[in-house]
Parts: C-alpha cells; structure tokens; sequence
C-alpha cells in the first residue's frame, strides 16, 4: 500500500493512523491549543482552539476533522489566529480571574493559553459573577465561577469511570455544569477519584486541601507528626522534579518532610507488604475453599464506594482487608505511641497519598476510634509540592536521607501497589511461594500494562489461577457485568479506578495524562527491581509485626487491626416520592415506604409496591396508608426493602406480600382476624 | 377533604403508578426519555426531582443526565405549575405588536415579580415563548391550550376573571 501524506504548513507528514487532523498536526511538531480534546476521551468539538485553514473546506476543528490523503492544511493564518484569540478573550470574559488566589495558578490551560497566544486585553465587560462553590465533600472542591463549560469532567466521569455524576443542565447562557439537581459532590453517587479534575483546564474542580490542618499539626509543638508515603508518590515527584529515580525522589522527600517539620517518616509500602499478606492469605483461604471467590481487591477506596453504590451483590467477595493507608494508620495509632514514647493523643498521622478518594477513606467512620480518626490528615502529592514551596525547599538541591524505622522497610511488592497489576503481581508473588517457599518467580509481566482490561492464567501450586487486572471504573463495570452474567469466570480482580492505577491518581502533580502515567509506571518497576527483597513475606518488620502485635496473618488479632466491612450505600440524597396519602383522619395510620432504588428495583420492588396497594385497596384499608416510594434504605442486600412506621423489613417480594400485609402492617393498624377471611 | 389535599394536581395519588405505565409503553431505554419526560409532565404539571431520579433508575442512566436532558428543553419545567399555563408569544410579529404591555398587565393582574413565573397562589404560570404561529393574530396569548388572538391588556384580564369565575363555579 502507498504511504498517504498531509501537507501543514507546506511540511509533507505521513499518515498514520491518526483519528484526526489534531493528532496529525501535534505529530508534525505544531502543538495546537486545546482545551476539550483529550485523546482519550470523546471528541466534543466545543472550544474552537485547534481550527485550522483546509484547502477547498475552510476554517475546521482539526479534533473533529478526519485526516485524508492530500490534504492541504493551514494551521497559523490571520484567520485562525483571530478565531483562537476571540474564543479566548470571550472566554475570559466570561471567568472570573482570581488568578492569584486560585489553587491552579500556574497550572490552569486558560491562563497559559491566553499568555501563549498573546491576549493581553479583554474587551468585553464582565458579567457580575457568582462563584458556586461546592466543598462539602471531603476530596473535591467545585468552583462555576472558573468553568469555560468545555465539558471534559462531563466526558471524563461518564466514558473513562462510567459513572455520569456531572451533566450540563440549563441552556444557552445559562448552562451549566452540574451534579443531578445542583446537588453537592457530597450528595451524588460521585465516588471522589477526582479523575475530572485532573482534566479540568482550570480551576474549576480542584483537590481540597488539607494543608493548613497540616501546618498546624506540625507548628504545636506537642504534637509528634507522623507521615506515611504512598508508593505512586515517589514516582510522580521524580517525574515532576525531573529526578532520575522514584528511590532518589523518595529519599528527597524524607529529607524535604524533615525541614519541614514532619517528626516520623515512614513508608506505606510497608503497609502494602502487610496487605499483600493478610490479602494473599485470605484469597489462599478461599480458593481452597471455593468460597466468595472472585475476590476483589480493596486497596482503591473510589472502587470500594463505587461498588457499595453500584454493586451491593459484590459486598460479600471484597476483599475485608483495610487498604494500606489505613493498615498503616490502624497500627500507628495501637503500637507507634508506646514505641516512640509520646501519648497517643499527641500523635497525628499524617499520609501523603497520589489519591483524593484517600481523604473520603481516612474520614469514613468504621477507620475511627471513639470519633478520632486513624488517619488524621491525607495530603496529595500536589499538597505536598505546595507545602514544599511554601516553605522553600529547593527539591532538586537535597541530598537523599532514610526512612524511619519500623515502618520505613519496604519489598518491591509493596512499591508496586501503586501501578494497575501491582497488587496482583504481590499477591501472585506471596501465592506461588508454596509452603516450602522455594519458589522465587518474582516477576508475572502477563499482569502488567496500561490496557484497561488484561486477563491471566498462574499456576498457584496444583491451581490453574485465573486472574483480571482492571484499570478505570467503566473498564470495571463491563467486567463486573461479565462476571454477573458468568460469561467470565475469575478467582481473583484487582480493580483500581483510576487509568494506570494509583500513578494516575487526581492527587499527582499535573500533567496528569496518560504521558505522565507511563512515565510513572516505569519508575515504578524501576523501584521494585533495585529491591533486595521483593516478595512481601519476606519483610522483616512484617514479620516483627506478626511475632509483636498480630500472631499471624488472618489471626483474630489481626482481624481487629487490618481488616475492615463494606456496608450498602445510598447514591442520591433525600429523594422520597408521595405515591398515595393517608385520606382517613379519624383512624390510626401507617406509613410504608417501598424502597425503589436501582437494586430494589431490579428485584421487583415496584412490582411489591404496586401489588402492596392493589391489594390493601381490596382488603379496605387503603385509606389508611401513607404510601411512598424510597430510594436506598442501604439495606441492598436484603431487597426488595419495605420500612413500616420507621423499621424495616427485607425481601418484600411480589410473592410474599399478602403475608407482609397480614403480619407486619394489619396488626399496626389494629387488624385482627377479621380481615382474614375478607 | 383538607386545604392541602384539595390543592393538589388532580389525580396526584395514582400518577406514580402513571408513571410506571408510561415507561413501560414509552420503553424503559435511554432513547425514548424525552417522550417519557414529556408524559410524566402532561400527568404531574412539572418534573418533580424524586420522579427524574426514579426515571433514571428504571433506565438505567444516571440522574445528572436526566437532569441535563430536562433542563435543556423549554418544555420542561422542574418547579410546579399553576392550575392554568398562560403562554404569551414573543415571536416577532407578536413583539413588535408591543406584547410587551400585555406581559406587564398580567404581571401585574398575577402579581408576580422579578424571576417568578407562578402566582403564589398556584392558580397561574406565565411562560414567554416563541413564536407559536399565530403571527396574523399578533399579539397572540395561548390560555391552557387555547389561542387567544389580537390581545390587549384590557382583554386579558377579562379573560383572567372568566377564567377565575369558572373555577369558583366548578368548586360549587
């Protein structure tokens, strides 16, 4: 076949490929502006940035335009950069300009690409603004008073994580980017992975931040601030400070966290490892048993949420391990006061983590003694680069120190946690050392990668062990489909909610794109194959911690400490629907709400809530019911779910109704044998 | 019967179930939500945010696309209605025929202000809507589905007191 050629700008570029004109151009070293093109989501043509002159079809959005043999393509005329300019200055005409005191300052795409193509005045007067802010939940801060409505998050949240918490609503001027019902982040089925705002051009959707709970933790001098580094940090620092390794970065940051004031440093790939063992022990558990299998990974607390929301079936198969944030900070808080000799009460545990679902984990209350939190503070790796400006460190400057002891020892297993497959390639590792551990395969490459879906088979002694490693949440939610349908059939999944895993977490620095997150990912192995020791059991402070504290893996003991309970989990707030009021005011009355959420309803409840009124209208009493229908009692489980008078009862089934009315709601209205035979 | 039962929309008790039936005639798939919107409002007057969730849910898409698709259409109206939608065009002919006294006469008869479409009485929503193509009657007035042509503000409050003469007349 003929090769096919473009000409832009009188440059010849050969196809390849490419889905369109953006991609082509970029290619042929001319980065054409953008704000709503991301090459892996949909293309959405919205902010006119990248048009460019085509020979014979005029001005075109090259994002949405595809390549074809010949043809001639302008991309820097008096035209185009006329058009660029007006949709800049209308654009911030329309935005608010706190630039200073906006949390993107310096990393906002409207700001560089209003410097970059030279719009310097804006001439349109602005409206009056009125800045929405949403902070209520505990990861996110949303801001409408910095949208350009170029939709991204809207793209981002529905195709990449597939969940769909944010639509545009309204029109014309007056439309917006909004959760269901102008509703808080707080209040919508939004599982915090942040993954929007790792996209938002500006400041928009933001990570809320902890730093000044930090600050001041660190300014009382009573206090002993103790920090655990997750694994994905080192890697995106190294690639933000342009340092050659994540182990160099690494030891940059402990002597940065020291300046800074942090007292005890500490790695949380040390908890990692104490996961792969307790996780790898429990799964070993159940395939010897067949139960509860597949087991889902527990690590990602975006996925956790996600599949308490979406998935109440699944519950029982997570994994009931803490993930290693909250390991760690379970048995800071037991053992760490009494080791380095301080009351637990002046101890704050502090974590540095790639995640912003992390702050929504450290705050859910079962990961909380007598309303104090194990972990007290959660900082992203773009806190942590703010809090290491504001106090002036010049990272590339310091010299490398240690991590403390006894939580600083790390095997590679527990570094990889922090890339998609990590912590199956752990658990593989741990799983196949047989009981003589003489096994040493060290490195399962079948689970490594970036594609969204990857499958594997490992030999787990005499047990062919089949194996999913999924990476996004809408890559999660085909698979779970599969699963429930039982066209596919696993053992064990590790589910990460971000792409990459925890490397694209929305707490890295930006760039965060899939560039970044590959670039990450090899500093990442990188760091496990410079380890001496690489398999989790073969750490020595795991193993001090089980002869300590915690007996052995899976013991009671260490049950209390790591392992945790999912509970159902409702997706909307406040949301009843009056079906039929009670209308008789003399005689005493009940109210029965019918639960209709999506796993109700997907058993029948509807079909319960009609035959329900139906046939009390039949039995005569129907006028003394006060019907409604509920979403989301978080009793999912147990559905279809039916509350009377405030207490509630499962498995309402169409079937069973007749016998619900006759033992649970004619007795409270005063019913006796009368009715029976009626 | 109570103050608060009479003032509801007619037929309210049964309209959930309404609802149920016409997914199930429209079909229960993302494609057919606008037509399912579109009935849901013909039964309960608007949208009400607890039916768009529930309509979400037996469609299986997520709420904030319902929300988005209702928002987006005129049509559609997520605050509750007055008994009686008075629709005044604002299509060119009707605007240059100053429908704009006529807008300000009924304002003033519904004693509504500023954002405010709904009397506070419930009784009358005032909507401005485009051109409805009854350009040779301009200044044209749509009264619960009925045109109303040639309209003055005069005219239109005597259309407003038969309207209300009707009602007391029917609650009798």
């Amino acid at each position: 076949m003929s090769k096919e050629f473009i000409t832009v700008d009188g440059v010849h570029v050969e196809l390849n490929g490419e889905k369109n004109l953006l991609e082509v151009v970029r290619k042929a070293g001319i980065d054409l502006p953008t704000f709503c093109y991301h090459s892996e989501l949909s293309v959405f043509g919205a902010c006119r940035m990248c048009v460019c002159e085509v020979e014979g079809r005029g001005l075109q959005a090259t994002c949405s335009t595809p390549p074809s043999n010949g043809m001639v393509i302008k991309t820097n005329t008096d035209k185009t950069m006329r058009i660029r300019r007006m949709a800049l200055e209308l654009l911030l005409s329309n935005h608010c300009g706190d630039c200073p005191s906006c949390s993107k300052n310096g990393n906002c795409r409207l700001q560089t690409l209003a410097q970059r193509l030279g719009v310097t005045k804006v001439r349109f007067p602005k409206p009056q603004f009125s800045h929405e802010i949403d902070d209520q939940s505990a990861s996110l801060v949303r801001d409408s008073g910095k949208c350009i409505l170029c939709g991204d998050c809207v793209r981002m949240c529905k195709e990449v994580q597939g969940i769909g918490v944010l639509d545009f609503v309204g029109r014309g001027w007056d439309a917006k980017i909004s959760t269901a019902f102008g509703k808080s982040l707080a209040d919508v089925e939004c599982v915090l992975c942040g993954q929007c705002a790792t996209c938002c051009p500006t400041g928009a959707i933001t990570v809320k931040s902890e730093i000044d709970k930090a600050w001041k933790a660190i300014y009382d001098t009573k206090k002993t601030v103790v920090v655990q580094v997750a694994p994905a940090v080192r890697a995106a620092l190294a690639d933000h400070y342009g340092v050659q390794s994540g182990e160099l970065a690494m030891g940059k940051l402990v002597a940065a966290l020291r300046r800074l004031g942090f007292d005890r440093i500490y790695d949380t790939s040390f908890a990692a490892d104490l996961t792969t063992v307790e996780e790898g022990t429990e799964f070993l558990g159940r395939l010897a048993s067949g139960e509860r299998l597949p087991q889902f990974t527990s690590c990602c607390p975006a996925w956790v949420k996600y599949a308490e929301q979406f998935h109440p079936s699944l519950l029982n198969n997570l994994s009931s391990c803490k993930s290693p944030q909250q390991m760690f900070s379970s048995l800071a808080k037991k053992h760490l006061p009494e080791t380095l000799g301080v009351e637990a009460e002046n101890m704050v545990v502090i974590s540095i983590m790639p995640c912003t679902a992390k702050k929504f984990e450290a705050a859910r209350p079962e990961f909380a003694e007598n309303g104090v939190p194990d972990t007290d503070i959660v900082l992203t790796s773009q806190e942590v680069i703010r809090m290491m400006d504001e106090g002036g460190i010049q990272f590339n400057e310091l010299a490398p120190e240690s991590l403390d002891m006894p939580f600083g020892i790390k095997t590679g297993a527990g570094v990889i946690f922090g890339a998609t497959g990590g912590v199956a390639e752990a658990v593989l590792r741990l799983a196949t050392l047989g009981a003589d551990r003489t096994s040493r395969k060290i490195e399962f490459h079948e689970v490594r990668g970036m594609e969204g879906i990857r499958e594997a088979e490992v030999m787990v002694g005499d047990k062919n062990v089949r194996l999913a490693v999924v990476n996004g949440l809408a890559n999660a939610k085909e698979l779970v489909a599969k699963v429930e349908s039982g066209e596919s059939s696993y053992d064990i999944i590790e589910v990460m909610s971000c792409r990459g895993g925890c490397i694209g977490g929305a707490g890295q620095p930006l760039p965060n794109d899939m560039a970044a997150r590959e670039r990450r990912r090899k500093l990442i192995y990188e760091c496990d194959s410079l380890q001496n020791l690489r398999n989790a059991a073969d750490n020595p402070y795991v193993q001090e911690a089980y002869t300590k504290w915690l007996q052995s893996p899976n013991s009671h003991v260490a049950h209390e400490l790591l392992h945790t309970a999912y509970r159902h989990r409702r997706r909307l707030s406040g949301q009843v629907i009056d079906v039929q009021e009670s209308t008789n005011v003399d005689a005493q009355k009940v109210c029965i709400k019918v639960c209709v959420g999506t796993g109700c309803y997907t058993k029948g409840a509807y079909n319960t809530l009609h035959k329900l009124m139906a046939r009390a209208e039949k039995k005569g009493y129907t006028d003394r019911l006060e019907i409604k229908a509920s979403f989301c009692f978080e009793n999912c489980g147990g559905g279809p779910s039916v509350e009377v008078d405030g207490n509630l009862h499962s498995d309402v089934t169409p079937d069973s109704v007749d016998k619900f009315l006759k033992e649970v709601v004619e007795p409270k209205l005063g019913l006796g044998k009368q009715l029976v035979n009626h | 019967m109570t103050q608060a039962v009479l003032d509801r929309p007619t037929g309210q008790e049964r309209s959930f179930v309404r609802v149920q039936e016409i997914i199930q005639e429209c079909g229960a798939s993302e494609s057919a939500l606008i037509p399912i919107l579109q009935r849901i409002q013909d039964e309960y007057r608007y949208l009400p945010e607890e039916i768009l969730s529930y309509v979400a849910t037996v469609l299986d898409i997520s709420p904030a696309t319902v929300c988005g698709v209702a928002t987006f259409y005129a049509q559609f109206s997520l605050v509750p209605k007055g008994k009686h939608v008075v629709r005044v065009c604002d299509g060119t002919a009707c605007h240059v025929r100053d429908n704009r006294a006529l807008i300000e006469s009924v304002r003033k008869r519904l004693k509504i202000t500023g954002k405010q479409i709904t009397s506070d009485d419930n009784m009358y929503t005032l909507e401005i809507v485009n051109c409805i193509g009854a350009c040779a009657l301009a200044p044209a007035v749509v009264v619960d589905e009925q045109v109303h042509g040639q309209m003055t503000g005069e005219k239109i409050l005597k259309l407003f007191n038969q309207i209300d003469a009707k009602d007391k007349e029917a609650e009798k």
